[in-house]
């Protein structure tokens, strides 16, 4: 099973965290992101994604890769993320972490969703009844070249 | 092709890719050319570009990349608008 993948099909939060399964886990968390149905008190139809895909699923890698060195605790990393057309209410992206313990998986996945808002080249387009518009998280050039 | 010029993919996505009308572009450029010889290339060329270029993240081979960096043949360029994922 794929720990990073880039799917034009359906996420299922379970099929992801199974994904992760190993008798020395004792905790996973996860992150679903869903679409929602306004923007900025805007009704959108639907959300488009893009993703350049070889290389997201190398950046997903290198996010898991990131955290497994920052915090020992985490076991395992697994970033599924769409593309294609969702509609309201499906399921974009799912991060899911797992550790023997608790402790700092929270901080851990918080980096995770951070870092692919970041790092992943992946787009969205918000579509709405009467336009459309590409949407990013607001920083243009990356902080870390 | 002559050996003074190198022959490179460059891909598109999001707004850039729809302004384009077109994903991917081949094309030839002066063997040591760098990126910014290419996206100064490609402005030229293209000029719907110059709207989205000064926001443009670039990808050689999959691995962002300085503005600085030399070309080589057969590489694969991608132009990377702000990104906006999860």
């Amino acid at each position: 099973m794929e720990l990073f993948e880039i799917t034009t099909e359906d996420i299922f939060t379970d099929d992801v965290v199974a994904r992760l399964n190993d008798p020395a886990v004792g905790a996973v968390v996860t992150f679903v992101g869903v679409v929602r149905g306004t923007t900025n008190d805007r009704e959108v139809r639907y959300l488009e994604y893009e993703a350049y895909p070889e290389m997201a699923e190398e950046q997903l890698r290198r996010i898991g890769e990131e955290i497994r060195e920052r915090w020992e605790t985490i076991r395992e990393v697994a970033i599924i993320h769409r593309v294609g057309r969702l509609e309201i209410g499906e399921i974009i992206v799912v991060i899911a972490l797992s550790a023997a313990h608790r402790a700092e998986t929270f901080d851990a996945l918080h980096y995770a969703i951070d870092r692919l808002k970041e790092i992943a080249p992946i787009w969205k387009k918000e579509v709405w009844e009467n336009g459309a518009k590409w949407r990013s998280e607001g920083h243009g050039k990356r902080r870390d070249q | 092709m002559d050996n003074k010029q190198i022959r490179v993919r460059v891909k598109f996505f999001a707004a850039p890719r729809e302004a384009l009308g077109t994903e991917e572009i081949e094309l030839e450029i002066a063997t040591g050319s760098t990126v910014k010889d290419l996206i100064d290339l490609l402005k030229e060329r293209h000029p719907v570009l110059e709207a989205y270029v000064r926001f443009i993240n670039v990808a050689v081979n999959r691995v962002y990349v300085g503005m600085q960096t030399e070309l080589h043949d057969g590489d694969e360029i991608a132009c990377l608008p702000p990104v906006g994922g999860g």
